[in-house]
C-alpha cells in the first residue's frame, strides 16, 4: 500500500477545558476522497483546521506527504501552500479581481513573475470553468462562482491535498451543483481530498470512504454504500436517518 | 453711502485687495507647505502605529494607546502653545513652523491610527485565515490583504479627519507662522478693514474645496460592494 498523503495519529484539541477532538486517527491515501459527516459541534471543522494548523493541536501528530506538520522546524507557511483549503464562506478578497485572487499568493508567496503567475491563475480559473470571469470582482459573481474561484485559488498553488469545509453550505440549492461538479472533476484528476459536507449524493458517488464523527471522535468509517445502507453504530444510523429524511 | 457699498467697502475694498494679495498668496503657499507636510507625516506615522498595534505586544500597546488618547483629548492649540513656549525653557529652540508641523502631525497620526486600527479590526477573520492557508505570513497578510481593504474602508473618516486637522494650521497665527490667517489678521490690523480677512477666507475655500472633492473621488474610486 502506498504511503498516505495525510496521516493523523492521536490528534487532540482542547479549547480551554473543553476537549473538542479526543484522539483522532485518520489516514488519507493518494487520490483518495475521504468524506466526513457528523452532527454540528462534533469537531469536523476543528479537525480540518488542525490539518493546516489554523488551529494548534493540543496533542498527537499530523504528517503531510511524510512531513511532520507539528515539528517546530517545519516551515508552516511553505507547508500550507501544499494544503489547499476551501471554506464554507468562500472568503474571496473583495478588493481584488478573480484573477488577482488566484494569482496573489503565486506572486507574493511563491514569488513568480506577474506574467507567469497570471498564466497559472488563468489555467486554474479555466479548470473551474471561470476563465472568462478573470476580470470580475467577487461582488460581481454568484456564490457558486465565488466558491469556484476560491477552489481555483487553492488549486493554483498545486496542493498535494485539498481540504473542504462545507463548501456548498452557504450556497443556494441551484448553485450547489456547479461546485460539486468541479470537485468531481478534481477527484477524477486524481486530487487527494478531505471533505466535510452534508451532500449525501455527492458522498455516494464520489467518496471512497465516509467517516462519521461525533463528540470529537471517529465513531465509524466505511465505504459510502455500506455506511449509508447499513451503518453499524446506533449513533451513525440515527444521524443518517435524520439527514436523509 | 448705501448699505451695499458699505458692505463692499468693508469686505472687498479693491485697493486693499491689490495691496494684500501678495502677502495672502505667501500665506497660502505656507499653509499648503505645512498642510502637505502634516498629511504625509501624520498619515504615515498613523499607519505605522496601527501596524505596530496589530502585533499585540501588551506593554507597547498600552503606551501607544495612552499616547494616542492624550493626543486626541488635548485641544491642538494647547499642544502648540505648550511646545512652542515650553521647550525654550529647557534650552530647545524649535522654529515655529516646525512646532506646528510636528504637533499637528502627531495629532493626525493619533486619529489616523485609531481609524486605521478600527478598519483593520473590521476585516473578517476569514480573510486572515484564507491568506494564511495559502502560505502568507502574518506580516504579508497584513500588507497584501488586510491593509488594502482597511485603507479603502477608512477613506471617508480619514479624509474628514485630515481636513479638520490641516485646517488647524490656522493655529500658526498664535505662534507667528506666516500662514494664511496670520497674514490676514496682520493685514486687518494694519488696514483696520476686514478685506484681508475675507481674502484669507476665500483662500481657505479655494484651498480646501479641491481636497474635499479629492476625498469624494477616492471614496467612489475605491468602493467595492461586499458580497
Ligand atoms: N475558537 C474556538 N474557541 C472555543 N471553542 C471552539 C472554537 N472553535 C470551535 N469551538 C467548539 O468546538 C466544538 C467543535 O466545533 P467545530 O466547529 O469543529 O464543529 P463542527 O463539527 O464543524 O460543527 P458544524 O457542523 O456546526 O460546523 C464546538 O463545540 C465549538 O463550540
Ligand atoms: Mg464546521
Amino acid at each position: 500500500m502506498t504511503a498516505p498523503i495525510l496521516e493523523i495519529r492521536g490528534l487532540r484539541k482542547s479549547f480551554g477545558h473543553v476537549e473538542v477532538l479526543r484522539g483522532i486517527d485518520l489516514a488519507v491515501s493518494p487520490q483518495e476522497l475521504v468524506f466526513i459527516i457528523g452532527p454540528s459541534g462534533s469537531g469536523k471543522s476543528t479537525l480540518l483546521r488542525c490539518c493546516n494548523r489554523l488551529e494548534e493541536p493540543s496533542a498527537g501528530t499530523i504528517f503531510i506527504d511524510g512531513v511532520n506538520l507539528l515539528d517546530r522546524r517545519t516551515d508552516i507557511n511553505a507547508m500550507r501552500r501544499q494544503i489547499g483549503m476551501v471554506f464554507q464562506s468562500f472568503n474571496l478578497y473583495p478588493h481584488l479581481t478573480a484573477l488577482s485572487n488566484v494569482s496573489l499568493a503565486l506572486r507574493k508567496v511563491v514569488r513568480k513573475s506577474r506574467a507567469e503567475a497570471e498564466t497559472l491563475a488563468l489555467a486554474a480559473l479555466a479548470r473551474v470553468g471561470l476563465r472568462e470571469k478573470a476580470k470580475s470582482y467577487p461582488s460581481e459573481l454568484s456564490g457558486g462562482q465565488q466558491q469556484r474561484v476560491a477552489i481555483a485559488r487553492a488549486l493554483a498553488l498545486e496542493p498535494t491535498i485539498m481540504l473542504f469545509d462545507e463548501p456548498t453550505s452557504a450556497l443556494d440549492p441551484e448553485l450547489v451543483g456547479s461546485v460539486l461538479g468541479v470537485m468531481r472533476e478534481l477527484k477524477q484528476d486524481g486530487m487527494t481530498m478531505l471533505v466535510v459536507s452534508h451532500e449525501m449524493r455527492f458522498a455516494r458517488d464520489a467518496a471512497d470512504r465516509v467517516i462519521f464523527m461525533d463528540h470529537g471522535a471517529v465513531v465509524e468509517e466505511a465505504p459510502p454504500a455500506e455506511i449509508f445502507a447499513s451503518p453499524r453504530e446506533a449513533r451513525t444510523r440515527a444521524f443518517i436517518a435524520e439527514l436523509t429524511r | 453711502m448705501d448699505a451695499w457699498s458699505r458692505f463692499l467697502d468693508t469686505f472687498f475694498k479693491p485697493d486693499l485687495i491689490r495691496h494684500y494679495l501678495p502677502s495672502i498668496a505667501i500665506g497660502t503657499l505656507t499653509t499648503i507647505e505645512i498642510g502637505m507636510a502634516i498629511v504625509v507625516t501624520g498619515i504615515a506615522l498613523g499607519l505605522v502605529l496601527a501596524v505596530v498595534r496589530t502585533f499585540r505586544i501588551l506593554p507597547i500597546n498600552v503606551i501607544l494607546v495612552a499616547c494616542v488618547d492624550i493626543m486626541r483629548a488635548l485641544p491642538p492649540i494647547v499642544l502648540v502653545l505648550l511646545v512652542y513656549f515650553g521647550l525654550p525653557n529647557i534650552g530647545v529652540n524649535v522654529p515655529s513652523f516646525a512646532v506646528l508641523w510636528i504637533v499637528l502631525s502627531l495629532v493626525l497620526a493619533a486619529f489616523a491610527e485609531e481609524i486605521l486600527w478600527a478598519g483593520i479590526l473590521s476585516i473578517p477573520k476569514g480573510q486572515w485565515e484564507t491568506a494564511r492557508s495559502t502560505g502568507f505570513g502574518f506580516f504579508s497578510t497584513l500588507i497584501y490583504i488586510v491593509l488594502p481593504q482597511a485603507m479603502r474602508l477608512t477613506v471617508p473618516p480619514l479624509t474628514n479627519r485630515t481636513l479638520a486637522i490641516t485646517k488647524n494650521t490656522a493655529l500658526g497665527t498664535a505662534i507667528g507662522v506666516p500662514e494664511i490667517l496670520n497674514q490676514a489678521t496682520t493685514g486687518q490690523s494694519f488696514s483696520g478693514n476686514a478685506t484681508p480677512l475675507m481674502m484669507g477666507a476665500i483662500a481657505y475655500v479655494i484651498l480646501f474645496i479641491p481636497v474635499v472633492g479629492l476625498g469624494r473621488f477616492l471614496e467612489t474610486r475605491f468602493r467595492w460592494s461586499r458580497a
